[in-house]
């Protein structure tokens, strides 16, 4: 891998409630290269939304700060950006698509101002070649129709094709990196197959990275090159997608994906969800504790993991797992 | 077309409600004790039984109530409202005459709340914690609970007293003379009191609902869309929230709007204004049954077509009402 097109260093987000400051990222680190597909998974609640979020520099305002930790993009370090530098990135060369396609669009705007607005603000293009570009785009994202349904409203679509008006706005402008947050949760299973179809050939026309957070495993299997699982705030294994699924080198990777016995399937097939492991998630205030936060789930629990933080550990095969038994599992 | 044909349903049943609203005034106001022929013949200075026999038989008031309630119905059909005695002219050119007056306070008054409404609103819901949104809060309060003749008898004692450069009376002043536009300024000058009278106690009303609506807005999904794309603020609060956000504020402007027609009733009586308010003071005190209902049914009619327009102007900001689809 040459220089990556993203590094995220230590980050560490912080996170203000009533019951005083939390750490909903604790020293995460990754990196994203370019032309690469990296996955997020973990269960709800362990801040992948957050990482998406911080790196757009739209973390929820009075609530969520950076509070150490550098995000580089293309060597520039967004966390030390002004404003108006990150509103030229966003929407332009970093853009994202949200979990919630139903409301993620505004009700009063025609899908093709929507998406018009970004290529005007980005490009400095005029209405009418904006529109043209936006009715385009449409087509793009396969969506019947396109040049008759730019003036449509968000109310007049269902939600897969709020969701490809998303993804058109996302690429509208030739982003380096496109986030897509759970992109197909709220959608139904054909639908869902539909849009890692349209994520994946986009992808190979445009030659955007992607990160990719979702819960679908076989979907992870299918498009990222890496993943990276999360528990609680901090990265529990990061890694090349087919080894983690072969030897998980994290306890609780290893409960993610050992029940899903066919995971690498055809997309259209019954899609493989990631398991449940026993046990609960650690709530948010519990964050910051100097141990293995996995450790009351887990079956390899030694002194040490109640003691201590466990080191991202290392292995030849580019994996790398933040367990004290790591080389156990 | 689908437009067209809700809007003249939409303007079928105001019709029809009209029509509910004239036979309740007109029962009503025969139900009271007193009618025409006592008003005429107070106005002679008294009058006998037979007099007064008289003047019943000839306006037809000795005939059957329901037969009254048609030829009055079938007259206002045709614009006319009756006589008034009182002021010796037909009611609808009386009323057409203070009609301006009264609208252009309302219309004015609802504009101006409106709009600062929403403005301090806007402002209040960006800092939450600012010195504006606690004063909107306290404001809210205190114009929502002060009444109108009130707030209105303070600003006249005010003015009149401590900065007299504003009028405190009527609409015009006889004395100028010139074109158009010294009348036209003479005028807004005459109207500044009032009108910020009869606003003051929307404007409350709608800063409150309009600081509401933009935080809820404002932390909604689709604005942090807006952001994701790198809008810029101003555009991100004008352009994305704001206009999501005038919809609750125009459909309740229209749900007050006969409040403030009806405000405009005691603010006219206190600035002198010389509108259909002050017309109803006068004949009600006067008995002038004619124009009382005219006045009613004016009243009726400005609130209905009011709200016509509200509704005109919810399918401008928001196209999921009502429209294609
Ligand atoms: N606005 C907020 N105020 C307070 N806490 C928040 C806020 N947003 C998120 N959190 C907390 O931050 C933590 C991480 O949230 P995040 O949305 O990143 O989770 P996630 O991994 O994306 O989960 P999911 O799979 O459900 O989307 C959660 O514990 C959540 O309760
Ligand atoms: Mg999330």
């Amino acid at each position: 891998m040459t220089t990556p097109l993203l590094k995220v260093e230590n980050l560490r987000i912080e996170l203000t409630t009533r019951d005083g400051v939390a750490p909903v990222i604790d020293d995460l680190s990754f990196e994203l290269g370019q032309n690469e597909n990296i996955s997020f998974v973990g269960e709800s609640g362990c801040g992948k939304s957050m990482t998406a979020l911080a790196i757009m520099g739209l973390l929820p305002e009075k609530i969520g700060r950076i509070a150490s930790g550098s995000i580089l993009f293309d060597g520039e370090d967004l966390t030390k950006a002004s404003p108006a530098r990150l509103r030229a990135i966003r929407g332009n060369e970093i853009s994202m698509i949200f979990q919630e396609p139903m409301t993620s669009l505004n009700p009063v705007y025609t899908v093709g101002e929507q998406i018009a607005e970004v290529i005007r603000e980005h490009q400095g293009l005029g209405r009418k070649a904006a529109w043209d570009m936006a009715a385009d785009l449409l087509d793009a994202v396969r969506i019947p129709n396109a040049r008759g349904r730019v003036s449509d409203y968000p109310f007049q679509m269902s939600g897969g094709q709020r969701q490809r008006v998303m993804i058109a706005m996302a690429l509208a402008c030739q982003p380096k990196i496109l986030i897509a947050d759970e992109p197909t949760t709220a959608l139904d299973v054909t639908v869902q197959a539909q849009i890692f179809d349209l994520l994946r050939d986009l992808r190979k026309d445009t030659g955007t990275s992607i990160i990719m957070i979702t819960h679908d495993m076989g979907a992870v299997a299918e498009m990222a090159e890496r993943m990276i699982v999360m528990y609680a705030g901090r990265g529990a294994e990061i890694g090349p997608v087919e080894q983690i699924i072969e030897h998980a080198r994290h306890p609780y990777t290893k409960g993610l994906t050992s029940c899903v016995p066919h995971i690498v399937s055809q997309l259209t097939e019954d899609r493989a969800r990631l398991t449940e492991v026993p046990g609960i998630v650690p709530g948010l205030k519990d964050f910051g504790k100097n141990m293995c936060l996995f450790a009351s789930r887990c079956n390899h629990r030694t002194e040490e993991c109640l003691s201590a933080r466990p080191p991202m550990k290392p292995f030849e095969n580019g994996q790398i797992a933040a367990c004290w038994h790591a080389e156990d599992v | 077309m689908t437009f067209i044909n809700t809007f003249a349903t939409r303007v079928f049943y105001a019709i029809i409600l009209l029509m509910a609203v004239l036979v309740l005034n007109f029962s009503l106001m025969h139900m009271a004790p007193g009618d025409v022929a006592d008003t005429i013949a107070q106005s002679m200075g008294g009058a006998d039984k037979e007099v007064l026999d008289a003047i019943r038989t000839d306006y037809g008031l000795d005939q059957p109530f329901l037969v009254q309630l048609g030829r009055y119905m079938g007259n206002v059909a045709q614009f006319d409202l009756g006589h008034s005695f009182f002021f010796n002219q037909p009611v609808t050119q009386l009323i057409l005459e203070r009609l301006p007056a009264t609208l252009l306070l309302v219309i004015s008054a609802q504009l101006l709340a409106l709009f600062v409404g929403v403005v301090l609103g806007v402002y209040s819901a960006r800092k939450p914690n600012g010195i504006v949104s606690h004063f909107v809060t306290f404001f809210a309060l205190f114009g929502y609970s002060a009444p109108v003749f009130w707030t209105g008898i303070l600003l006249l004692i005010s003015f009149s007293l401590m900065i007299p450069i504003l009028p405190v009376a009527g609409m015009r002043d006889v004395t100028i003379e010139g074109n158009f536009w010294v009348h036209f300024i003479d005028v807004a000058r005459h109207l500044v009191l009032p009108m910020i009278t009869l606003a003051s106690i929307f404007l409350a009303l709608y800063s409150r609902l309009s600081r509401a609506t933009m935080m809820e807005t404002l932390g909604s999904d689709y604005v942090r869309t807006a952001k994701a794309k790198g809008l810029s603020e101003r555009q991100v609060v004008y352009k994305h929230a704001l206009k999501n956000s005038l919809s609750p504020v125009i459909t309740l402007a229209g749900l007050q709007f006969s409040a403030v027609v009806s405000g405009a009733v005691l603010v006219e009586t206190v600035f002198s204004w010389p509108g259909l308010g002050t017309l109803a003071f006068q004949s009600i005190i006067a008995r002038d049954t004619p124009t009382i209902l005219g006045i009613l049914f004016f009243s009726a009619l400005v609130v209905i077509v009011g709200n016509l327009l509200t509704d005109l102007a919810l399918r401008l900001v928001d196209p999921r009402v009502g429209g294609k689809g």
